[in-house]
């Protein structure tokens, strides 16, 4: 599996406007649903989940990165989306440093398995020092489309 | 003459530090089992445990794309992707090895609460 086969590319947030956690997420999910891969009406059930997934068990595996994602019945095909934060998000991280970069990933709920399969390219590529780094350091949407397109190809 | 015990005749004992010790190895093979496979719940619960121990741990695939992850790592572990069906190698090296394998095993088989 390709990260751009999921990642929605005009749902890509490169400068997010929150500064805390749940609005980040909202701001995520809202923009999956303008890019047309979310129904509108299902925004605020889908936040709530991730906020309730959040509050069982931070996301935020460390290294300035979380993975906030659910399985949900109003999420109809697999879709993610990346925010990037320049001042850094509390995620209650494992590592209690902030969140720079930020993997959404919405599942619905009788796939297990492509959820697996996505997790799993989302952090073989995180493990990457230079792939977070890059992913930092990128402001613009462009920037970030690129970086996953190497990252697909194996550079 | 009174040698430490264990140290090879003439050698002091600090030159025993920096020889690797061989260490206890203890080894399962188990096979994922909850409808969900191992994603990131069960992949923390699985480094919470592995981390109330002092051995290494280490998790393997098979397969098409094999892996090698370190089961003190939350990433690697959910890099494995390890869905149902899918059969896992859990090995522990140091000496509370042994401990650590029946208690990583047990999650498995009580399928990390779930389904």
């Amino acid at each position: 599996m390709k990260l751009r086969e999921f990642i929605v590319t005009d749902a890509v947030v490169p400068n997010l406007q929150a500064g805390d956690r749940d609005p980040a997420l909202r701001e995520l999910v809202s923009s999956l649903a303008a890019a047309g891969a979310l129904p509108k009406s299902a925004v605020e059930e889908v936040v709530a989940a991730l906020v309730k997934r959040e509050q069982n068990g931070s996301t935020g595996f460390g290294k300035g990165v979380a993975v906030p994602h659910v399985k949900h019945a109003k999420v109809k095909q697999m879709c993610g989306t990346i925010g990037r934060s320049a001042a850094g998000i509390d995620f209650s991280a494992l590592d209690h440093q902030p969140v720079f970069s930020i993997f959404l990933l919405l599942s619905p709920e009788n796939q297990p398995q492509q959820h697996l399969q996505a997790m799993n390219i989302v952090f073989s590529n995180l493990q990457k020092d230079m792939f977070r780094r890059f992913l930092r350091q990128a402001t613009t949407r462009e920037a970030i489309l690129e970086l996953l397109d190497e990252a697909d190809q194996g550079k | 003459m009174i040698r430490p015990v264990g140290g090879p005749p003439g050698l002091p004992l600090s030159s025993l530090h920096g020889v690797r010790r061989i260490m206890p190895i203890a080894s399962r093979d188990i096979i994922v089992s909850n409808s969900l496979g191992l994603h990131a719940r069960p992949a923390m619960e699985f480094v919470d445990t592995a981390n109330q121990f002092r051995c290494k741990v280490t998790v393997r695939k098979g397969g098409e794309e094999p892996y090698e992850a370190d089961g003190k790592s939350v990433m690697q572990m959910i890099i494995l992707a390890a869905t149902q069906g899918t059969p896992l190698q859990i090995q522990a090296e140091g000496d509370d090895a042994e401990a650590a394998i029946d208690k990583l095993v047990e999650l498995f088989e009580n399928k990390f609460g779930e389904e």
